[in-house]
């Protein structure tokens, strides 16, 4: 393996908060450190993507959209104009699918996959009594904490991006694909168009990452994993139901939930980035305190599970 | 294996468990409470001792091997205490010396704090006051550069149900930044085939029997060569041959020059194996040293049977014995300095009939008891 190659190697869990800590008085660790924390990296990527559980979510994940396609396209056997207007969009464009899918897992879909697994990062090791272990051997608290966060992110990214996927072949299958329509009236070039479903799937993870955090967090106080799965769907719903109350719009901007469906000005033109930026904003802070609230807790809590 | 002792006779498990379970219910002292409560606030110039003590040993060498610098055992400990947010004093004010290469024994009843010292051993659980080091390096801080060193079963055996044995040490393997991946799937093949699981390979975890667990946790801990072995409760839940696998096996390790570690609530399990031991009670250390040394804790009694009682007892207090006992038809006292033989002589001199006459010995298990049961008779 190349310098270069350790170098890239080490990207993803290195962008994670102070990894330094973990080391203490890391005599031990030679120039491979970048390897060794890929290594542990990829084996929680193993056991997130190689478990049952997290493998049927997943098929879950990418058979609503089919699902959808499927029911859309028994909905508009006939012409247009007659149905609601995302149908005729739809129906019009077979890229739209992936848009109308994200939009409408959104809302709790894909958030009960987030919780599922970021619920179990650190109370199910601790429940399971593999956490003990994990840090005897010594993982290092606060490398496992960023590479767990950093394994979390990674599951964001592929939960959206297979609905994507997985919305975007069943509209090409069903319906016809081309230029596409934006919000703003232009028309952009189908590959254009793809573009902007990509930055959209990527603005749908990052909304994800946020609540990925809070999971996290709230996965170092149990070792119930049931109980941190339970309590950030609540904290989810919760959200999601304030964000829905106008009496609250004080506090609506302040919600995790209340940016996750502020891509609009991802599909104008030009880009509007204004709430979108809000929005990354929000993100950020939402995933900054909540690994803080994680690494807290994490480095100073006895593990006695 | 060598014949199993008399002192592991079952009956004395049972009494030494409701000792047990009297003694937890009753018997956290307060003044212990107390003093713990004033240590807590400020953390101890616990480095500062560690080093100066380290520094002192080598002038008071004393006859003894086990006294050296903290540096030099294998785990050292100094006032360890953890008070846990219930309130209840797990482990108190523990200092006890782990000397390397040994084999040593960590009794006590269930629920006496040896799992909570691991624990705080491992650097799992924050000591409420206190510190200890391993080799010489002070911990927590020093986790990452010592604990490679370690390898440890802890309450029990604990791995994914999902994975197989193999892929189970290779998670822990790939755990351990300092492991060389390279040699991973040798090490991995090898540690299984020390413990024998070589043959259930591709077997998920949660098919496994609780011997084939208890070992494969054994094998993580052997995943790289190791200075000490931490074992907690190694052959809990086993059955006999699993046991006597176990030891074999903690034989075999200990052969390898590694400091073993063993906690267990069966001095059977342990005296054949140790070179040292440590008895817990109440989270207080009662005792620590060679078995040799818990043997000769026990004062070695004469134990007459007579029709002649009360003769016999004026005799033996003639001869200056303590600690005189009667029971129906026999009569016992502490030897001391006396000779079974003289004692015999001076009995039927004085015209006692003497129907037997012997010298029992406690047996380990019994001194055990005595140590970690309250009020236990050791010669009743």
């Amino acid at each position: 393996m190349s310098t270069g190659d350790l170098a890239t190697a080490g990207r993803p869990p290195a962008g994670e908060p102070p990894a330094a800590g973990a080391a203490g008085g890391g005599v031990a660790w030679r120039p491979s450190a970048a390897r060794a924390w890929l290594r542990l990296y990829r084996s929680e990527l193993g056991l997130i993507f190689l478990r049952w559980r997290n493998v049927a979510l997943l098929a879950v994940l990418a058979a609503i959209p089919v699902l959808t396609g499927v029911a859309l396209k028994l909905a508009a056997p006939s012409g247009r104009g007659q149905g609601p207007a995302f149908l005729d969009q739809v129906a019009g464009n077979g890229v739209f699918l992936a848009f109308l899918a994200l939009t409408v897992m959104l809302t709790l879909v894909l958030p009960l996959a987030i919780a599922v697994v970021s619920g179990d990062s650190i109370a199910g090791e601790a429940g399971h009594g593999t956490l003990r272990y994990l840090l005897t051997v010594p993982a290092g608290r606060t490398r496992l904490l960023a590479i767990k966060y950093g394994a979390l992110l990674t599951f964001c990214v592929a939960c959206c991006v297979l609905v994507s996927a997985v919305a975007l072949a069943t509209g090409a299958a069903a319906f016809p694909v081309g230029p596409v329509t934006l919000l703003s009236g232009d028309t952009v070039s189908l590959a254009d168009g793809l573009l902007r479903l990509l930055l959209v799937t990527l603005y749908v993870a990052a909304g994800m990452g946020a609540l990925a955090a809070i999971g996290l967090a709230i996965s170092t106080f149990t070792e119930h994993a049931i109980a941190a799965i339970a309590a950030i769907l609540v904290i989810a719903i919760a959200s999601e139901v304030c964000d829905n109350i106008p009496q609250f719009s004080v506090v609506h901007p302040y919600l995790p939930t209340h940016w996750w469906l502020s891509f609009d000005g991802l599909l104008r033109m030009p880009i509007a980035w204004g709430e979108v930026g809000h929005g990354l904003l929000s993100f950020g802070i939402y995933a900054v305190i909540f690994c803080a609230v994680a690494w807290a807790r994490f480095t100073s809590a006895d593990v006695t599970s | 294996m060598s014949p199993v002792p008399p002192s592991s006779a079952r009956p004395d498990e049972v009494s030494f468990g409701r000792d047990a379970a009297d003694e937890l219910a009753g018997a956290a002292p307060a003044a212990s409470d107390r003093q713990a409560g004033a240590w807590s606030p400020g953390s101890p110039p616990r480095r500062g001792g560690a080093a100066t003590q380290a520094a002192a040993a080598p002038s008071a060498a004393a006859p003894e091997p086990d006294v050296a610098g903290e540096a030099d055992a294998a785990i050292a400990t100094r006032g360890l205490t953890k008070r846990f947010r219930s309130g209840q004093l797990a482990v108190d004010n523990l200092t006890l010396r782990v000397p390397r290469g040994s084999v040593y024994g960590f009794l006590g009843p269930n629920g006496s704090g040896k799992t909570t010292t691991i624990r705080m051993l491992l650097g799992l659980v924050a000591p409420t006051s206190g510190g200890h080091q391993l080799f010489g390096v002070t911990m927590p801080d020093g986790a990452g550069a010592v604990l490679p060193r370690v390898g440890s079963l802890v309450e029990g055996p604990a791995f994914y149900s999902f994975l197989s044995g193999p892929a189970n040490l290779a998670r822990c393997d790939a755990a351990d930044r300092t492991a060389d991946p390279r040699t991973a799937a040798a090490r991995i093949g090898e540690a299984l085939e020390r413990v024998g699981l070589t043959a259930a390979g591709a077997k998920h975890y949660r098919a496994y029997s609780l011997g084939m667990k208890q070992r494969l946790a054994i094998a993580a801990g052997l995943l790289r060569p190791r200075d000490l072995m931490i074992l907690d409760e190694p052959t809990n839940g086993l059955d006999p041959q699993g046991t006597r696998e176990v030891r074999g096996l903690i034989r075999k390790i200990a052969a390898d020059g590694t400091t073993v570690f063993v906690s267990s609530h069966l001095l059977a399990e342990v005296e054949q194996i140790s070179s040292h031991v440590g008895v817990m009670r109440a989270g207080q250390l009662v005792f620590e040293g060679s078995l040799e040394q818990l043997r000769g804790r026990d004062a070695a009694r004469i134990r007459v049977r007579t029709p002649d009682p009360d003769v016999a007892a004026q005799v033996l207090a003639g001869l200056g014995l303590a600690d005189i006992q009667r029971q129906d038809g026999q009569i016992s006292a502490q030897l001391g300095e006396e000779r079974p033989e003289d004692v015999c002589a001076r009995l039927v001199h004085a015209g006692v009939r003497v129907a037997g006459l012997d010298t029992p010995r406690a047996s380990l298990e019994d001194l055990f008891v005595e140590l970690t049961g309250e009020g236990f008779d050791v010669n009743g």
